[in-house]
């Protein structure tokens, strides 16, 4: 019926039959999936095979990029002149805070070395720009186009004009994976900007709002608040805007409020994006609490220490 | 309902055409394709609707050519697509082996049908594809995806006639205008 070589009879050997080989190939990757899992061994083998997809990954920019440059071509001189004034504008609004800002942070340097602080920030930020978005629809992540050549690391905040859209989690040598706010996993330490309230923004999976979970029905906080980061976690520094409150409800009778945020930042759209170096010196962990039973043979020690002699 | 008929008129080699044996770096070149399809950087709601272009073609030719392409070779090809996509190891692999598994399986009654009718199977194959990445996802501890996650599979069967005449494409026998 089709095509001259029929596939032969079954009598002439074909190799192990098809269930015994996805019993085999099946057992192997469920292997594979728990290793990957459980020991996140294969990372090495990853960020290989991720090095060898490169020109293929890029290659699957080219039609995206060419249909941009051909509309960016025929866009029209009168968008062309309305992004003009709009721009002009955001720059006057902005030249105020603009102005003041080399004063207040000379004015902060000067402070900062009378306490004799280290500065905290690495200055340094890589401008990137988004490669593709992960197809898969149970993590929220995306590919930048920078990786350990131009010096990124995983836990570095990425941001872009708005506000923060993730960290990068995987480095690979030309490229990055960076893990969105609205990730099930991924969780930011932020505060009220306007009342100083600290909480934890969750993210909630694709599609749905990032949470404020744990907060008291009576905290401070209302439907349009800012949510900046706290700097708590020594991986985002403090003051980046995250979200602003959406919804919020307090029911009688729930321990917790139930607040869901609005990203500010354009987490499933934008394009340029910034990875800000992380914290040059994460504060020092207080110390962990001695047990009460070494504290007392400390103790004894001491006391049997000047009474020997 | 005229043009159904039709289509199935255009759909693949009938009994009386003898195809061309395929070549085995069209298969490779086709699967890459698929590959950079599956890449594509796009947002919003093309994201909801791109289907798994890469299990559409691999289900092609597990179908259409057994002798090259079976379970080893669409494990290989799911280990790729799980680097590229930053999925866990092994996930899409499994899923592919168990594509091309019951590709085999049921190949000779899909061929039986016309284009349209197969891809009413195809979508349940590529059901199949989806609810075991899902399985594993669910087992790893990720929640439940929204119901749009049924949709890709509904799109990649909706291409199925499309993929499979443009597939099949340089293994038909040269035909005059007329006859078509």
């Amino acid at each position: 019926m089709r095509h001259l070589p029929v596939e032969p009879p079954a009598f002439f050997p074909r190799g192990p039959s098809p269930l015994s080989r996805l019993a085999v190939f099946g057992l192997v990757s469920i292997g594979l999936l728990f290793v990957d899992t459980r020991y996140h061994y294969l990372e090495g083998i990853r960020s290989s095979a991720a090095t060898i997809l490169y020109p293929l990954q890029l290659a699957a920019q080219l039609p995206g990029q060419a249909l941009h440059e051909v509309g960016s071509y025929f866009v029209t001189k009168r968008s062309l002149a309305d992004d003009n004034t709009l721009l002009r504008q955001q720059l006057v609004e902005k030249s105020a805070t603009a102005q003041g800002f080399p004063v207040s942070q000379q004015e902060n340097a000067r402070l900062r070395t009378l306490l004799e602080l280290k500065a905290r920030y690495v200055t340094a930020a890589v401008a990137v720009e988004v490669l593709y978005t992960s197809r898969d629809p149970f993590a929220q992540k995306l590919f930048v186009d920078k990786g350990t050549e131009a010096d990124l690391r995983p836990g570095e905040a990425v941001i872009d004009a708005e506000g923060v859209i993730g960290q990068v989690t995987r480095v690979f040598p030309y490229m990055a994976e960076v893990t969105l706010i609205t990730d099930k996993d991924h969780a930011v330490p932020v505060k009220v900007q306007r009342s100083g309230v600290r909480s934890v923004l969750y993210g909630a999976g694709a599609g749905r709002a990032p949470e404020l979970r744990f907060m008291a029905p009576s905290a401070d906080i209302q439907v349009g608040d800012v949510l900046v980061t706290s700097g708590l976690d020594g991986t985002y520094p403090p003051g980046l805007a995250v979200a602003r409150v959406a919804t919020l409800e307090r029911e009688t009778g729930q321990i917790f409020a139930r607040i869901t945020g609005a990203p500010l930042a354009g987490v499933d759209r934008s394009e340029h994006l910034l990875v800000v170096g992380r914290a040059a010196a994460a504060l020092p962990r207080p110390e962990e609490p001695v047990e009460p039973d070494v504290a007392k043979k400390v103790g004894k020690g001491k006391r049997k220490g000047p009474g020997s002699p | 309902m005229m043009a159904l008929p039709n289509i199935s008129q255009l759909s693949t080699a009938g009994p009386e055409e003898i195809l061309r044996p395929v070549r085995p770096w069209f298969i490779v070149v086709t699967l890459a394709l698929a590959f950079l399809a599956n890449l594509l950087p796009l947002s919003g709601i093309a994201i909801a609707l791109k289907p798994d272009f890469v299990a559409l073609v691999l289900l092609y030719w597990c179908i259409q050519e057994p002798r090259y392409v079976g379970v080893g070779v669409a494990w290989c090809v799911g280990i790729v697509m799980d680097v590229g996509d930053a999925t866990l190891f092994g996930q899409h692999a499994l899923a592919y082996a168990f594509l091309a598994y019951s590709a085999e399986f049921f190949r000779r009654r899909v061929l039986r049908f016309p284009l349209w009718q197969q891809a009413a199977q195809v979508a349940g194959l590529l059901g199949l594809c989806a609810a075991i990445v899902l399985l594993v996802r669910f087992v790893g501890g990720a929640p439940l995806p929204r119901w749009t996650y049924a949709v890709p599979p509904l799109v990649g069967a909706l291409l199925w006639p499309a993929v499979t005449l443009v597939l099949q494409w340089p293994q038909r026998p040269q035909r005059g205008m007329a006859e078509l």
